[in-house]
């Protein structure tokens, strides 16, 4: 899932000061089980911005897929219509969604912050950096390009204390974790293996796929 | 037989090895730093030049190890980390550190921009240690930097790594010494050891390996910062006796030497290759301790 945070509520009020029309638009999928951009957080945002005029508040069931949000925009022209500005409560791949679909000025309201697992609500933990070059059959099916600070290839840096990463003493030293799985799993001969340098030219951005057959 | 460095001609035919340790200054003037190597020049064989210690902007590592050797004729290790670098930036400087007649290395990932005067910078980390040895021994040994392409003249550096033998778990720190040998690295440099029975236990873990180990020396200069290496730096084990000494020497700095002297009799006889003495910023201590251990007889 991608996991987002609400941005402080100054720096919204901020990026609408010329805006008086505000259309605000979630996202039903992350950010509604992320308790960022559902129903619920759509409307507390109606109510926190009570200078502003409300044209309207939807929440979409994936504001990051083009076809159903265009779908669902068609129901709510006459709020896109007035509106100066749109918030959306949603990862930034929404808000740019939007920005194709529209000529509005679009507002995010969430800080995009990383793809994660949900342990419960409001515990959340980042495990995977979309890489484009997944290892996890080499490290035990723990991912040190996203849990270790410094993305180590080849086992952990002499930093860990009491099993603890050198960056912050309440974060697992991810190495330490690979090492204690791949032995418990047999697995110690690839864990001793060497890792060659990473390939970074298949992940430059802008990443992008396109199907032969979809073109 | 030829060596390419005093440090590697001292590893291979002298009893006991002794290294020091540099920090280049926060300044754009080495004149302090020189006047620091000229005070250890006779006590050890060669110096490490520290790279932007703990994430800690400071004068470049190359320039100063050239500065060094230079101006006071003490050979240097230079130490290259990966945290700041990129691959192409790392290689670069490796040849233009032979070119400036630098003749050791010592690969370090680095520690993290987090932890330094600078956390909010981009950290690098293209490389990590063991793959920037990879990279050292294609280019000595094969003459071709990381993209395969031919370099006219390859570097021939003595290439070395660190291990810190009071981890825990210490088995993934001795199989990524076993991935440093592999690649080439020749001697390690360990971290702060102040308890013998850490080193023994260590030294048996990696008989099958043909690595020099200059033991970490740094003399405890109080009972505080005895307590704040306790807690702050990994691996560092102190017994609980050395802490008591220290709180009731009337000269710490006396004791925390004298008890160093200690250690280094207790693992001079051990299959160490030797010692590597730090003292963060203080040149002159690194001279005091070495002549201490020296006049003691130990090695």
């Amino acid at each position: 899932m991608i996991i987002t945070e609400k941005k402080p509520i100054e720096e919204i009020r901020e990026s609408l000061k010329d805006s008086k029309k505000v259309l605000i638009i979630g996202c039903g999928t992350c950010a509604a089980l992320s308790q960022t951009g559902g129903e619920e957080q759509v409307k507390e945002m109606a109510q926190l911005l009570t200078d502003k005029e409300i044209v309207g508040t939807m929440v979409i069931e994936t504001p990051c897929d083009k076809r159903t949000l265009k779908r669902d925009l068609r129901t709510a022209s006459a709020s896109l219509n007035a509106a100066d500005a749109i918030l959306v409560l949603s990862c930034g791949v929404g808000v740019q969604t939007l920005v194709e679909l529209t000529g509005k000025v679009v507002i995010p309201g969430l800080n995009t912050k990383f793809l994660g697992m949900t342990e419960h609500i409001g515990e959340f933990y980042q495990r995977c950096l979309a890489c484009g070059d997944c290892i996890l059959d080499e490290t035990g099916g723990i991912c040190p390009i996203s849990r270790c600070p410094k993305g180590l290839l080849n086992g952990p840096c002499a930093g860990h204390m009491e099993e603890k990463c050198e960056v912050d003493r309440q974060k697992n030293c991810a190495w330490v974790l690979i090492y204690k799985r791949m032995k418990d799993t047999g697995q110690l001969d690839k864990f001793k293996a060497f890792r060659k340098p990473r390939n970074y030219q298949i992940s430059t951005p802008p990443q992008q796929i396109v199907w032969s057959s979809a073109k | 037989m030829s060596f390419i460095s005093s440090l590697e001609k001292s590893l291979a035919t002298s009893k006991f090895t002794i290294t020091g340790e540099l920090t280049p200054p926060k300044s754009a003037s080495i004149e302090d730093l020189l006047d620091g190597a000229k005070l250890i020049k006779d006590d050890v064989v060669a110096t490490n030049v520290t790279d932007n210690p703990t994430s800690r902007v400071v004068m470049s590592t190359l320039a100063t190890c050239h500065l060094i050797e230079k101006q006071t004729g003490l050979e240097t290790i230079y130490q290259i980390t990966c945290r700041d670098r990129n691959r192409l930036a790392l290689q670069s400087d490796i040849l233009a550190a032979n070119a400036l007649g630098i003749k050791n290395i010592l690969v370090l990932t680095g520690d993290h921009i987090t932890l330094g005067d600078h956390p909010e910078a981009k950290p690098v980390f293209d490389l990590d240690s063991v793959q920037l040895l990879w990279t050292i021994k294609r280019m000595q040994e094969e003459g071709i930097d990381l993209a395969g392409k031919k370099l006219k003249t390859p570097p021939k550096l003595f290439v070395g790594a660190a291990v810190n033998p009071g981890l825990d778990p210490i088995e993934p720190e001795i199989i990524r010494l076993e991935k440093k040998a592999d690649m080439g690295a020749k001697f390690a440099q360990t971290q702060c050891l102040y308890d013998p029975n850490v080193l023994e236990k260590f030294m048996d873990q990696i008989s099958h390996l043909n690595v020099k180990i200059l033991v970490g020396i740094t003399p405890l200069l109080s009972a505080g910062m005895a307590k704040w290496m306790v807690k702050n730096c990994p691996g560092v084990i102190i017994p609980d006796e050395m802490i008591t000494r220290l709180k009731e020497a009337e000269d710490k700095v006396k004791e925390g030497i004298k008890m160093i002297v200690e250690v280094v009799s207790k693992i001079a006889p051990t299959k160490i290759a030797g010692i590597h003495v730090m003292v963060p910023e203080r040149a002159d201590l690194v001279a005091e301790t070495v002549k201490a251990i020296k006049a003691s007889g130990v090695v």
